[in-house]
């Protein structure tokens, strides 16, 4: 240390000082407790203190998630017959979980629907967070609004009012078509629910992701890129070398929570299956299987089965991404 | 390279990026809001309106009121039920699980205790189970409470709200200044009193934010309700527009309910876009948050 500096020799100076005022303190702390018992009795007070302001919740969290995930795993061990009633079965459920093909259809739909619907959605995203973040957009709040202002809109709702604008009898796109005089497209048939749903999330979510994405752009240091700037980058190329890459961990979380939401669809297909019960058969994602499996079929121990290997293909898929996404930053 | 073209060629690709730019954000807000819009319009049609009259434009008589009258008076006033309902079961929600997470989230932040990190993490983790594992057991628990068809059983359960935790611990990391709790304590005030007066208001901010996501969600809220509430008096909005849109896709019954499911999908929006509007701050903030740390 620069003993010659005088905010070092300032600080020299007090530090004895303010060590007394400690000494000082517990002394006179020491001296107002009148027994050693009644001290380690306070000392268990504040060290009990964090856990008191932590336990409504872990009380909440102990009876509404564990011991709901122990009672399921409990129930997916045993099998119930209407004759012979309810016997241990061990991992017997599981097996027939790896052998159902209802299951994996519905992990194959929910995976296609994924590939088809995360990447257009995060893009959209950030590309709008980048415009937002830009100096080329007018009128930000007003975009920044009403991109976001879908994801406030119940997904009931949301699949209600594309279940109707998809609809040949009063849709709009239907209308339009007629009246330029071509066919109008169906959106409700086999080998168009995928991306129909698709653009469902996709409306829902685009502006939340962006939300996410521009919160993070906004926390970069201007500094960061007004270098490169001067060095006559362009406004894309400072976008897709600087900027995009310092916000990786944002993108990396919408991306993950993306995958857990798609694996999770249900209130979309449910709101649709109620009018075109054909097209989205009962196991057409997972959750709507276990769904029917548990309240409609009533097999209530398979269906937690059925819950656990969903929450299996979640888990592993959630940690590719984050194997796939830290592996290719560790090469750069 | 770009720079050595001059200022005249620099300008140009600076006009057409905004020209593409700007495109790209208007043809996105159409998007976003045009379905509202067909929705708004919709809902002041008759039935034989809704299929005479161009989606985009309004039919010649606006229905509106008649809408609202017939969405009121079916099924003996079930949609009044229904919103009280939802109202009932959000502003609960939101309000005991913000109080939760405040408290659990200012316990992470400020204190130091054995099985910190742990307890944290598995509160995270818990974002990674499908809501259909809980689904059957929650079922059997509360049907053994005697909860089954009560709103309590909505209630309860949306009083675990990890992601509260998260945001509130975040928050107060940055806005709880350490000095501040150790001043307070040397004047002798307790740790549940200093939260109370002290730490409370500089969290409100954050706190604001928890109370709007955990509304919104409760609001909308389906699957829960779907599965543990019975009866049509005890359902939130979302589960009985489903039931009467379900109806509607019947055959033989669909012409009548059309317009009364429409105007009840916009009902049932406009309170929480209101909200969304007033607070919109209040999301941002809670977005940038999480973003910084996670």
């Amino acid at each position: 240390m620069d003993s010659s500096s005088p905010v070092a020799l300032r600080t020299a100076a007090d530090e004895p000082g303010s060590g007394d005022v400690t000494i000082v303190r517990s002394e006179a702390i020491g001296r107002t407790a009148p027994g050693s018992g009644s001290r380690r009795w306070q000392r268990a007070r504040r060290a009990s203190v964090p856990y008191l302001f932590l336990a409504p919740f872990l009380v909440g969290f102990a009876v509404f998630m564990i011991f709901p995930l122990i009672y399921a795993f409990d129930l997916s061990l045993y099998r119930t017959k209407i004759v012979g009633g309810k016997s241990f079965v061990g991992l017997e459920n599981y097996a027939k979980v790896l052998g159902d093909s209802s299951f994996w259809e519905g992990v194959r739909n929910v995976l296609t629907f994924g590939l088809i619907q995360i990447p257009i959605m995060l893009g959209v995203a950030l590309i709008a967070a980048l415009l937002l973040d830009s100096v080329v957009i007018r009128g930000k709040t007003i975009f920044r609004l009403g991109f976001f202002l879908p994801f406030a809109v119940p997904s009931v709702v949301a699949a209600l009012m594309w279940g109707y604008m998809y609809g040949q009898a009063f849709g709009p796109i239907a209308q339009i078509s007629r009246a330029v005089g071509i066919t109008p497209p169906e959106f409700l048939t086999s080998g168009t629910i995928i991306p129909a749903l698709a653009n469902i999330s996709t409306w829902q979510f685009a502006g939340y992701n962006m939300l996410i994405m521009f919160a993070a752009l906004q926390a970069i240091p201007h500094e960061l890129y007004e270098a490169a700037r001067v060095d006559g980058a362009s406004g894309i190329q400072v976008a897709t070398r600087v900027k995009i890459p310092l916000i990786g961990p944002a993108i990396v979380l919408t991306a993950i929570f993306s995958v857990i939401g798609t694996l999770q669809l249900f209130n979309e297909p449910s709101v649709l299956r109620a009018v075109s019960p054909t097209i989205i058969p009962p196991n057409f994602t997972p959750n709507l299987y276990v769904y029917n499996l548990a309240f409609t079929n009533r097999q209530f121990d398979y269906a937690a089965a059925v819950s656990f290997g969903l929450a299996l293909v979640t888990a592993v898929l959630s940690s590719l991404v984050l194997f796939v996404v830290y592996r290719r930053q560790s090469l750069r | 390279m770009k720079a050595s073209r001059g200022p005249a060629s620099r300008s140009r690709t600076g006009r057409s990026d905004s020209l593409l730019g700007n495109g790209f954000m208007i043809i996105g807000l159409a998007y976003f809001l045009v379905p509202l819009i067909w929705l708004a319009l919709a809902s002041t049609k008759s039935n034989s309106g809704l299929f005479s009259s161009f989606g985009f434009w309004l039919d010649r008589d606006i229905n509106l009121g008649q809408n609202l009258q017939d969405l009121l008076a079916r099924d003996d006033g079930a949609f009044v039920g229904w919103m009280r309902n939802t109202a009932i079961y959000a502003i609960s929600a939101a309000i005991g699980s913000t109080l939760i997470s405040a408290l659990a989230g200012y316990g992470f932040a400020v204190y130091r205790f054995r099985g910190r990190n742990l307890l944290f993490a598995i509160i995270l983790a818990s974002v990674f189970v499908p809501a259909t594992i809980l689904a059957v057991p929650l079922y059997f628990m509360l049907g053994q409470a005697g909860l089954t068809n009560s709103l309590l059983a909505v209630i309860l359960p949306a009083m675990v709200f990890p992601f509260g935790v998260f945001l509130v611990r975040i928050y107060a990391e940055q806005a709880v200044p350490e000095e501040l709790l150790d001043a307070a304590r040397v004047d002798g005030a307790g740790e549940f009193r200093i939260f109370a007066t002290i730490a409370f208001r500089l969290l409100a901010p954050g706190l604001v934010t928890v109370l709007l996501f955990a509304f919104v969600g409760a609001w909308n809220n389906y699957f829960l309700p779907l599965l543990v509430l019975r009866d049509t008096d005890v359902y939130p909005l979302t589960v009985g527009l489903f039931n009467w849109n379900a109806l509607a896709a019947q055959p033989g019954q669909a012409q009548v309910l059309y317009a009364i499911v429409i105007t009840g999908s916009v009902v049932a929006v406009v309170p929480i876009i209101v909200i969304f509007l007033v607070l919109q701050r209040y999301w941002q903030h809670g977005l940038s948050l999480g973003s910084v740390k996670g």
